[in-house]
């Protein structure tokens, strides 16, 4: 048991490094396109180029001779189909949905979708003999911008009639959870402040690092498959769903995969594709996109039109919210595709005390990449216009941004907190995570030295940018999804496995790919059943070894998956206390658990929990009446979601004279619960910082007029590098949840949600004395020089250049 | 195919290749070097990276027939008697991998970065690694593991 004395008093809260991190680090990590299996084929895709085209026909013949090509296919090849993309998340029931089909034969809807395969000894010889695929496309009128696409005038899908999907409207009046937001806004337009705004929420990528790929073995009884996926348990069931094939006779692993942010969390024409090959073949076989596909083919997300209407008194006094979304879902609708937008409904009105508010969300189907869930999900959307609002209200009421938010959200004194959107935030403490982010930030130095730039008429100008942010995580309560029609639940599972050398394996439903899972549910293992921290194995994303779960998105996996962990572990100490009593040969209820061990009250008796564990093993001497095993699993469904909140604080430097734009400092107070691994939690702050200040700045998916994809590589979809960004400060208060064993609220997306806006507002509000009261994301150079040239040219405050029309 | 002759991580090899045949490629599927890993088509990512006679390259951007009678050294290659190599360490130790799927690339361009510049400022860092993508760490605790392996090289 020395171990055991060595190991820290409690490993929950300590900066443990990672486990995982010795074979990434040494180049011994197991991405799926390191795969190789004997006989193995390699496929390459024949995608459109166009971005809606009628196919009249497909020459394969000249590709099937080509050098050690084995096979070409066309959907016709497989009239017994691929399966299907699955929509799980119908917002509405007429909810107007393309089907969408792995690979097409009559007509493509977007660039990038797949018409052929090519089947060759190697990936190279696969990919030359793609482009000897002769497909005759007839082009036909694509409709690409949300806008447009309102109107009905070119249809992505002539046979759908319409390119509107559905209309989802939450309403507090009608909900009983609020008042009504007409009244708010009539009342404030004859006396009091109304704002009104349209933001643009531009597209992005996801752009995982590590290029999708999939290998598929068709060789064994149960078919294998490997794929860079965050959902390997909810592919499977989609695979058995929708090909027909049994679900048993289906393996689905996702060995290490590098990132994901929502663009893996998805059902690919890829993997159905690679599947068929294989099955059709009878080989293995592996098909890895390029970064090209990747970015074409990978969903995207975001991509809203947003209007706004605040409603407020004189005082700056909130009294009204109205939303009205456009979301531009791509040509088919993806798995949450929907859905995503519709979160957004929960959290426009964010920590403010709304008296009345209004969700409207209309999607509507375009000829580009399909949209899907993005680092967020409907959450910065909804964060970023929320945040604008409140600074366009301090500037119309004429004081400072924070102050205006201080007069509207809920003090720490009024949790639980039921929202106008009917959402009831169980804890937080907004006053004490911005006092501590005020203090990080030097906030009243900063005020001081931007007056000074702005009485000196400094061409740099200085500007502050706030954003207080509130999310739901830990998708999610399954009543709740079955509420909106979501196609699955929302719990978790976990099972764990004392082996009788006193080693522990864990088994857990979440599908880490970088969030550093295994150290983290080791470190909750350790304490909680009191056994060494390097003992614990966790064991994931294998559905022939974690045989349930939903996986990894949504900041779902320590909430929910943790939490069946810690559930699973109370069950072994109940079922060990019994056999501990026996070999003690004292009552249960004399016993005393701590630290690992069964105590009898008062003595100096005692067992391990790893001892019981050889003794179940062995069973030579057990109770009577009681099987002999203290094995446990647990599938924990939680019954909300958890709110983490923080105050983000940004200073920008923006040159007036060239448009360009610096960061200078970035500081983030966080309340997400109680922390496991702080470590861990920095890391998944900075990660999600920087990507949400890349929205601000710089990221922009754009397609020509004919439905290309422009920014198509990386030399074109600028991700920042090293170079671009900064060293942040980041720390953390803590009210920790009461909907989990642990108080823990979820971290992955929080850094993502509350940035965006905190960028746009510091530039914002260092311009704002320039007239300038918006610009358009990304805030290139040119367009903040553009918004400060248009200001100049019409009167200060009455800009529009560069924002939304 | 052309004959060419290049030590990798200390072993030679001699192997008949495609002229056209990338450095990285020969790396993944001839040697089975898979821990050097292709992240991008246009030569941005530097998931790539390795060392060509100590120097930094990016393997997608080079021809394996350039490799001929040279050395390459890659993420597999920099540890020695079972020790990892002190920027291994520092990632490590400064948390800066997340998924990883950058770490192999950009622990051998920080390793070229502190050859060069053995005391760097953290602008020298950040400008060293800009030909490297990483994702998911927002690169201050890649800054930070560079700095930190930097100081502990003195
Ligand atoms: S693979 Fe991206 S730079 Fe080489
Ligand atoms: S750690 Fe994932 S890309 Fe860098």
């Amino acid at each position: 048991m020395t171990a055991v004395e060595d190991r820290p008093a409690t490993e929950i809260g300590t900066r443990r490094l990672r486990k995982e991190d010795q074979r990434l680090i040494t180049g011994r990590t197991r991405w799926t396109d390191n795969i190789t299996l004997p006989g193995m084929v390699h496929l390459a895709m024949v995608r459109s180029p166009h971005a809606h085209a009628t196919i009249t026909g497909i020459d394969t013949s000249a590709a099937a001779q080509a050098a050690n090509v084995i096979a070409v296919y066309t959907a016709a090849d497989f009239p017994e189909g691929l399966g299907v993309c699955a929509n799980a998340w119908p917002i509405t029931p007429e909810q107007v949905t393309p089907d969408h089909l792995p690979m097409v034969g009559d007509r493509v809807a977007c660039a990038g979708e797949i018409v052929a395969v090519v089947v060759a000894r190697s990936a190279a010889e696969a990919q030359d003999a793609a482009e000897l695929v002769d497909v005759d496309f007839e082009e036909l009128p694509a409709v690409l911008d949300a806008m447009e696409a309102m109107k009905d005038e070119v249809l992505a899908h002539p046979s759908k009639g319409t390119n509107k999907s559905a209309f989802w409207q939450l309403d507090s009046a009608a909900a009983g959870t609020g008042g009504n937001v007409e009244e708010a806004i009539a009342a404030a337009r004859a006396d009091g402040i109304l704002i009104e705004r349209s933001y643009r929420q531009q597209r992005l990528i996801p752009a995982f690092m590590e290029p999708r790929s999939t290998v598929v073995d068709p060789t064994g009884e149960q078919v294998t498959m490997w794929t860079s996926t965050q959902i390997p348990h909810i592919l499977r069931f989609l695979i058995a769903a929708t090909t027909g094939m049994s679900e048993s006779k289906i393996r689905v692993i996702a060995p290490d995969v590098g990132g994901g942010f929502g663009g893996k969390l998805q059902t690919t024409p890829e993997e159905f594709i690679t599947l068929a090959v294989a099955r059709r073949l009878g080989k293995p076989a592996k098909y890895t996109e390029t970064r090209s596909e990747s970015l074409l083919s990978g969903h995207h997300g975001r991509d809203q039109y947003q209007k706004l209407t605040l409603a407020a008194t004189k005082d700056g006094t909130v009294t009204g919210l109205k939303v009205e979304l456009v979301a531009n879902l791509g040509a088919y609708i993806a798995i949450v595709g929907g859905g995503v937008p519709v979160l957004g409904a929960w959290m426009f009105n964010a920590i403010y005390k709304f008296p009345a508010y209004q969700f409207n969300c209309q999607t509507v189907l375009t000829n580009t990449t399909w949209v899907d869930a993005y680092r967020g999900a409907g959450r910065p959307e909804a964060t970023y216009a929320i945040e604008r609002l409140m600074d366009e209200l301090a500037a119309e009421v004429g004081v400072d941004p924070l102050t205006i938010r201080e007069k509207n959200w809920i003090r720490h004194d009024e949790f639980p907190f039921t929202s106008v959107a009917g959402m009831t935030y169980d804890s937080g403490n907004y006053e004490a995570a911005t006092a501590r982010a005020k203090e990080l930030f030097g906030y009243d130095e900063l005020r001081a030295e931007q007056a000074r730039r702005r009485a000196s008429g400094d061409p740099v100008q200085l500007g502050i940018g706030v954003s207080t942010f509130t999310e739901m995580c830990g998708l999610a309560p399954s009543r709740v999804l079955g509420s909106l029609s979501y196609g699955a639940g929302g719990w978790e599972h976990a099972s764990i496995r004392m082996l009788p050398t006193g080693k522990v394996e864990v088994v857990t439903g979440t599908s880490p790919h970088g969030q550093g899972h295994e150290t983290a549910w080791s470190q909750i293992v350790a304490d909680r059943l009191g056994v060494p921290f390097e003992d614990v194995e966790v064991l994931h994303g294998d559905t022939q070894i974690a045989y349930k779960g939903l996986d990894t998105y949504g900041s779902r996996s320590l909430v929910v998956g943790a939490e069946a962990v810690v559930r699973a572990a109370d069950k072994i100490i109940d079922k060990a206390k019994v056999f501990a009593a026996h070999l003690l040969e004292a009552s249960a209820d004399d016993l005393e658990w701590g630290a690992g061990r069964f105590h009898v009250k008062g003595t100096d008796k005692g067992v391990g929990i790893t001892e019981v564990a050889l003794a179940t093993f062995a069973s030579h001497n057990y109770p009577e009446g009681v099987e002999p095993g203290i094995d446990a699993d647990a599938t924990f469904d939680p019954d909300t979601f958890s709110f983490p909140h923080g105050t983000h604080l940004c200073a920008m430097e923006v040159d007036t004279e060239t448009g360009q734009s610096r960061m200078r400092s970035y500081v983030c107070v966080d309340d997400i619960g109680h922390i496991i691994n702080p470590l861990i939690v920095e890391g998944q702050v900075h990660g999600g910082l920087v990507q949400g200040i890349a929205q601000a700045l710089w990221e922009d998916a754009i397609f020509d007029d004919n439905g290309t994809l422009v920014t198509g590589s990386f030399v074109d979809y600028t991700l920042p590098s090293a170079a671009d960004t900064i060293s942040f400060v980041t720390e953390n208060t803590t009210s920790p949840s009461t909907t989990n064993t642990l108080g823990t609220k979820g971290v992955g997306e929080a850094g993502t949600i509350a940035s965006t806006p905190a960028v746009v507002n510091a530039i914002v509000d260092a311009l704002r004395p320039h007239g300038v009261h918006d610009i358009q994301m990304p805030c290139t150079p040119q367009r903040v020089w553009r918004a400060l040239q248009s200001a100049r040219s019409t009167h200060p405050g009455s800009t529009d250049e560069g924002s939304l029309q | 195919m052309t004959r060419i002759n290049v030590t990798v991580d200390g072993v030679k090899y001699s192997d008949e290749v495609e002229p056209r045949t990338l450095l990285v490629h020969y790396l993944r599927e001839t040697l089975g070097k898979v821990g050097t890993v292709v992240g991008c088509d246009t030569s941005n990512c530097g998931a790539c990276t390795v060392h060509l006679d100590g120097r930094s390259v990016k393997s997608c951007n080079v021809l394996a027939v350039q490799a001929d009678g040279h050395e390459v050294t890659t993420i597999e290659g920099i540890g020695s008697g079972g020790e990892l190599h002190p920027m291994q360490k520092a990632f490590h130790e400064n948390h800066a991998l997340q998924c990883g799927f950058c770490t192999p690339g950009m622990i051998m361009q920080a390793i070229d970065l502190l050859k060069d510049n053995p005391d760097p400022s953290e602008h020298e860092i950040r400008e060293g690694l800009e030909g490297n993508l990483c994702r998911c760490t927002g690169y201050h605790n890649i800054v930070k593991a560079v700095a930190a392996a930097a100081k502990a090289g003195e």
